[in-house]
């Protein structure tokens, strides 16, 4: 549902549907509404027919990558004597996205029985959901979930009478963007700086304290028990464009919309029904400038392209962009592009670990030359030494941080240059930014 | 809670020793407790008292370098004593463009913070910037302490504030 507003009937309810009520976080309350039967039922499966059913569905990562689930979960070795890991990335603090915080509010134990079935499909004993210090309401109710789960022997050493032992720990971020990349999170549960790692090895293989990993987004764990109880092919049939792209998603938007919320559609659903028919279009007098689709790391999309765009991994791809975490900036054209794109800059470079010589001068250099064009103290070079600055933060990194900074400077620049270019001229008044 | 700068007690009293040790038991590492050991001195504390960084290098076999390099890298913990009520306000685009800075505006008025970062000359506060809060369609989202506040207007700043004496 369109949380906080009610359901919109263009959306498909399914991780959403019980959003909003307070009854459905107790795990009474959860196992009146269905919960936990898909763990009984895991349980009793070997963790290849789980695996299976996750290939079947065709489930990808809904934290920004896209990557098949299943394929991910067939990565872990078998019988190889060592401990397997499960971390949940509950780090969500993409510009733009909201919506593992509402799984995590309203319905945690449809996280926790999605990260107790993935232990039984990977062979971990043990799931840290590594939550962001940001989010303290969430993590305490998912802490309580986790209290209560354990007493209801839904977790523990003896998981639903089956024998099989699952320990669940909620692990506190300290405020940190990068530490929602997969292996700077591992660092930071591992109590090191959030740097990430260079891959390979890839968590797989050697993850969380060396040992084989595997790491999921929130969102794609909470969708794993309807996937056990109703099938992977049943799962897979839910698409209204690429077969590609099962399933239902999450999509919150926020900006310039009448009513900013998290969306709960089937993969395909036009961009213009979500934004103009389930968000309200927008706020009274304006119209659509620009969409950025995925999270702030996505190159930005014109109207013209929002108007033909299906909302899937492949339709978003197709207009340049990607649909990345389902976090929707959209702006209408009251909006400053300039001054948006040098806010996303300013807050890559703070976010930057900087660790990496591109990324902790470039995201530095990009804001500073973006604030230097807003104050009308710009050269004509500025936009030419901006693409030169993000072609040397593109894939010259260990991590995507770096490049994140750049897809919105490059694609700002190509959709809406006249912008830059009146500051430049003088055409537009100078702003009070920066340094 | 405390926020100044005299001397003050250990972290690691015999309850909070407890804690420590039942968290130990969930990690097979003792490095893992250092994030959890670090919110359990900025809570005892209000802030990350070098002696604090002491006494957690001490308690997980790490050097206090190692330990200040850690918490200099995570932007909650603070390494210096704060306002009574510590309040972090988004400003990142989606909140920038629909209206965060009147927020900021606001509470740095009626905190007498008056500028980013600083503490009320009462003590009271200390407002900062802080990047995405991850609710984008609660525009202002604010925490104060550990209190999640949504959907804060200019307007709302001056009731909001009150709850905090």
């Amino acid at each position: 549902m369109g949380y906080p507003h009610p359901i919109h009937p263009k959306e498909t309810p399914l991780l959403s549907q019980h959003f909003g009520e307070l009854d459905a976080r107790s795990y009474e309350g959860w196992t009146r509404r269905g919960g936990y039967q898909a763990l009984r039922q895991a349980v009793g499966m070997t963790p290849e027919a789980i695996v299976d059913e996750v290939k079947a569905s065709g489930l990808r990562g809904r934290g920004g990558a896209g990557f098949p689930t299943g394929m991910k979960w067939g990565f872990m070795p078998k019988d190889d004597g060592k401990p397997h890991y499960l971390c949940c990335n509950a780090d969500e603090s993409e510009p733009g996205t909201f919506k593992d915080r509402e799984i995590m509010r309203w319905t945690p134990h449809a996280l926790i029985e999605g990260c107790a079935i993935a232990c039984l499909g990977i062979r971990a004993e043990t799931c840290y959901i590594f939550v962001r210090g940001e989010y303290t309401e969430p993590g305490r109710i998912l802490e309580r979930a986790i209290a209560e789960a354990y007493a209801a022997g839904a977790l523990g050493d003896n998981v639903f009478g089956s024998g099989k032992r699952i320990e669940m720990v909620v692990h506190w971020g300290a405020g940190a963007y990068i530490c929602g990349e997969e292996t700077a999170l591992m660092n930071a549960i591992e109590g090191k700086r959030g740097n990430p790692r260079i891959k390979p090895p890839f968590p797989a293989v050697s993850g969380l304290f060396g040992m084989p990993t595997t790491i999921n987004n929130v969102e794609t764990l909470a969708a794993v028990p309807p996937i056990i109880t109703r099938g992977g092919a049943w799962y897979a049939g839910l698409t209204l464009g690429s077969p590609k792209s099962t399933g239902t998603k999450l999509i919150s938007v926020c900006g310039h919309v009448q009513r900013p919320g998290t969306y709960e559609i089937t993969l395909g659903l036009p961009m213009r029904e979500l934004i103009f028919e389930c968000c309200g279009g927008m706020r009274e007098g304006r119209t659509l400038k620009a969409v950025i689709p995925g999270g702030s790391s996505v190159p930005i999309m014109n109207a013209a392209e929002v108007e033909e765009c299906v909302t899937d991994y492949e339709g978003i791809a197709a207009k340049g962009s990607l649909l990345g975490s389902g976090g929707m900036i959209v702006m209408d054209d009251s909006t400053d592009m300039v001054l948006q794109i040098c806010r996303l800059a300013r807050f890559y470079a703070h976010e930057s670990c900087a660790q990496c010589t591109n990324c902790r001068e470039g995201t530095a250099w990009t804001t500073r030359i973006l604030e230097r064009i807003l104050r009308g103290e710009g050269k004509r070079a500025d936009l030419d030494l901006l693409l030169d600055l993000a072609e040397n933060m593109t894939g010259k990194t260990i991590c995507v941080l770096s490049d994140s900074c750049a897809a919105p400077v490059v694609s700002g620049i190509a959709k809406f240059r006249d912008e830059f270019e009146a500051y430049l001229s003088g055409a537009r008044a100078p702003l009070a930014v920066g340094a | 809670m405390s926020h100044d700068t005299a001397p003050a007690g250990p972290v690691f009293t015999p309850a909070r020793k407890a804690e420590l040790e039942a968290l130990a038991a969930k990690y097979p590492t003792r490095q893992a407790l250092l994030l959890p050991a670090l919110w359990m001195a900025q809570r005892e504390h209000g802030w990350v008292r070098p002696e604090a960084i002491d006494e957690i290098a001490a308690e997980l076999d790490l050097t206090p370098a190692y330990v200040r390099g850690v918490v200099t890298f995570y932007t909650m913990y603070h390494t210096h004593p704060v306002g009574r009520h510590f309040i972090q306000v988004c400003t990142t685009s989606p909140c920038g463009m629909c209206g965060a800075g009147d927020v900021v505006a606001a509470l740095l008025e009626h905190t007498g913070c008056g500028e980013l970062g600083a503490t009320s000359p009462d003590g009271r506060f200390t407002v900062i910037e802080t990047e995405c809060l991850g609710a984008c369609g609660f525009v202002t989202p604010m925490l104060i302490d550990d209190d999640f506040l949504e959907s804060v207007t200019p307007d709302t700043v001056p009731e909001l504030l009150a709850r905090y004496p």
